[in-house]
């Protein structure tokens, strides 16, 4: 706060007629800090004391980066707004702008050119190739205009099929609904998760309570969690079937050995003064963790429960590619196959707001759930 | 540095072991009461890191009286406050027996009532349910732990923050609670780790009050650690000084100035004579001349004639 006054004091020697910056520039930054000291902050005495004055507060220039400071809820709207728009615009740039990118021209006109047909993809170069020996025989050059290669539809056409394959029916027989086998992969990831928590919660809280028991799970635990769950795949359709048993399976896998070690952390970073402060006052074993250990640590649990709730969103399109396709992936490997890739698009997006929307709601709810908790987001 | 000491009250030949008539007839009827807290030749020793041990108490003898009020202090490092973990049962003993009224300490327990320095209130409970905690804990049904705590709560004047959360309190009210919590479950003896340093000085003389209006009232026979002299002298019945590397007793003082206590006392002979001792036996004047600052430490970055002192 205070550095453009001391550098200004203090950087010159003491010496006499040195390079001083004469008196005023000395005195202008502690005028200013005496009129008003919570303003001084980010003009340092580089800016001059006089423009500083004169300035309103709200216009001074800021440094970009520093201590943070809390940006104003507009401010804060306005900026997550952009951090969307940002990439929607690029998106939209590169679909719609003909000059950018569009390696590809498709065909309107094929002309005489035997191999082309209106709607195809053509390299750029392969199109002037053929409109060059076209012209040089004098036969009917084909007509295109410049394309994005069919895996990149434009922004309008995803919200097209977004909108269509939500409501819509299939047009192929053997396709299922988009919402449908949503559902199913909904379902998919929370049995994983039910189950997994079952056991790995209050594993997780034993083993960060009990140094014994950590001792004797922990190591084997570490050990397993670097084996990629979908390893198990094969395995688990042997011991599982090919339908839904093998899939939930991946999720628990992949979820269950992260949780106890995330779980038995967070257990173990309880404020010790607290579990002193119960065991003066007579609380002992399962009570002391009923009592005291669990719900000191019930904020931080439901924290982790969230971002474990991500990660097993991650191992859904694996689980799910295991025995027979089924859920969103399936619906997303068909229309691929297809070449439906706007629907593919619709796809992965709903997966990341259905993703999105737990999160925030489940934040919500533990804002109401623990307003002790001042470190909830 | 203190070529001049600004004020000097006339130290009058007051020995901080003179002790008035009612003071020594209150001594006389403390020490006739029965022992509430015994500590036995004990030792603590902790295993450095790189091998050896480092002594952090050794040898220390004590006795208590019921309803005393003890404060114990010493130079940082003296192990003060392993010694109160230790009574309270947070930590052992290498060597030597703690008795509370007779019965040796193996473990934490509600006969003895704990305040930490730091805010250890459970942040998830009511402020009436923190200090039901302890009776519930020890087998009262919720509802009957509720009504006694609500009674506790009346005690230190905070019936009306009954429903509130912890985080809603003052750092004074903090503590109130955290007593009335320790003071709930009806331990024979208090300990209180630096239970007020983190308070600024005004919440601190508050508190202080309230604490001995508290003990003046109910059975109780409270440890105080501090590093505040002023607190130890205006609080105690006795002192219990100890000494650094290792930790011993190096004296235990009773405190001259008579009850009931106030601010005011400050300056009177017995309190500054009593003072006078506990500096002495805290900072050694070989020590002094080592801490305090010598001119030629720093270097000079102002230009001359630029004084302000």
């Amino acid at each position: 706060m205070r550095h453009g006054v001391e550098r200004a004091s203090l950087l010159p020697p003491a010496g006499e007629g040195g390079p001083r910056s004469g008196s005023d520039e000395g005195s202008a930054p502690s005028g200013e800090t005496a009129t008003s000291p919570a303003h001084s902050v980010g003009t340092l005495a580089r800016e001059g004391g006089k423009d500083a004055l004169d300035v309103p507060p709200s216009k001074r220039r800021r440094s970009w980066i520093g201590v943070a400071r809390p940006l104003s809820p507009r401010r804060r709207t306005v900026l997550a707004i952009l951090s969307f728009l940002i990439p929607l615009l690029t998106w939209a740039a590169v679909s719609y702008v003909p000059f950018l990118w569009h390696p590809l021209v498709e065909v309107t006109d094929p002309g005489d050119i035997a191999w082309m047909e209106p709607g195809m993809r053509v390299p750029k170069a392969a199109f002037a190739d053929e409109v060059a020996t076209a012209k040089a025989a004098g036969t009917a050059e084909p007509a295109g205009k410049p394309a994005n290669p069919v895996y990149l539809p434009a922004p309008h056409e995803v919200a097209t099929a977004f909108w269509t394959s939500l409501t819509a029916q299939p047009t192929q027989r053997d396709a299922i609904r988009l919402p449908l086998s949503l559902w199913h992969s909904i379902q998919i990831i929370f049995w994983g998760f039910v189950l997994s928590s079952i056991v790995g919660v209050p594993l997780g809280i034993l083993c960060g309570a009990q140094p014994t028991l950590a001792r004797v799970t922990e190591p084997v635990i570490e050990f397993v969690r670097y084996m990629p769950a979908p390893a198990f795949g094969a395995l688990m359709v042997a011991i599982l079937g090919i339908y839904d048993g093998p899939k939930i399976a991946i999720i628990v896998i992949g979820t269950f050995f992260q949780q106890v070690l995330v779980i038995a952390n967070t257990t173990r970073r309880i404020e010790p003064l607290l579990i002193e402060a119960a065991l003066t006052l007579g609380a002992r074993n399962l009570r002391l963790i009923r009592r005291v250990i669990v719900p000191a640590m019930l904020p931080q649990l439901y924290r982790d429960q969230r971002i474990l709730l991500g990660w097993a969103w991650t191992y859904l399109i694996v689980a799910e590619l295991i025995g027979t396709s089924s859920g969103i992936t399936f619906f997303i490997t068909q229309q691929a196959r297809y070449q439906h890739f706007d629907n593919v698009y619709a796809a992965i997006l709903i997966i990341g707001l259905v993703g999105s929307a737990t999160d925030l709601a489940l934040a919500w709810l533990g804002r109401r759930l623990f307003p002790y908790d001042r470190s909830e987001a | 540095m203190n070529p001049v000491s600004p004020v000097v009250l006339p130290l009058e030949a007051c020995d901080y072991r003179t002790q008035c008539e009612p003071v020594r007839a209150r001594f006389d009827k403390l020490k006739s009461r029965e022992v509430a807290l015994r500590v036995d030749k004990l030792t603590k020793t902790f295993a450095k890191p790189g091998g050896g041990t480092t002594v952090a108490l050794k040898d220390i003898d004590l006795v208590t009286h019921r309803r005393e009020f003890l404060c114990v202090v010493g130079p940082s490092g003296c192990g003060k406050s392993t010694f109160v973990r230790i009574l309270a049962g947070l930590e052992t003993s290498t060597s030597g027996v703690v008795s509370v009224e007779g019965v040796p300490v193996s473990g934490p327990g509600a006969d003895r009532g704990m305040v930490f320095q730091g805010y250890t209130l459970f942040p998830w409970l009511s402020v009436l349910r923190n200090v039901a905690f302890g009776l519930e804990e020890n087998g009262t049904p919720r509802r009957e732990a509720e009504r006694e705590a609500r009674q506790w709560l009346a005690l230190i004047g905070l019936e009306a923050f009954a429903d509130s959360y912890p985080h809603q309190l003052s750092g004074g009210m903090k503590q109130r609670v955290a007593i009335a919590r320790a003071l709930a479950t009806r331990p024979r003896i208090l300990l209180m780790d630096e239970p007020f340093s983190a308070l600024d000085t005004q919440s601190r003389a508050r508190m202080q009050a309230y604490l001995i209006e508290i003990w003046k009232k109910i059975d109780i026979t409270i440890v105080f650690i501090t590093h505040d002299l002023d607190e130890a002298v205006h609080l105690a019945d006795r002192i219990l000084v100890l000494s650094a590397h290792p930790g011993e007793v190096a004296e235990l003082i009773e405190v001259p100035v008579p009850r009931p206590r106030s601010h005011n006392q400050a300056l009177t002979p017995e309190f500054r004579a009593t003072r006078a001792r506990l500096d002495a036996l805290i900072h050694p004047p070989k020590d002094e001349a080592e801490e305090s600052v010598a001119p030629d430490v720093v270097t000079r970055m102002t230009s001359a004639g630029d004084e302000v002192e």
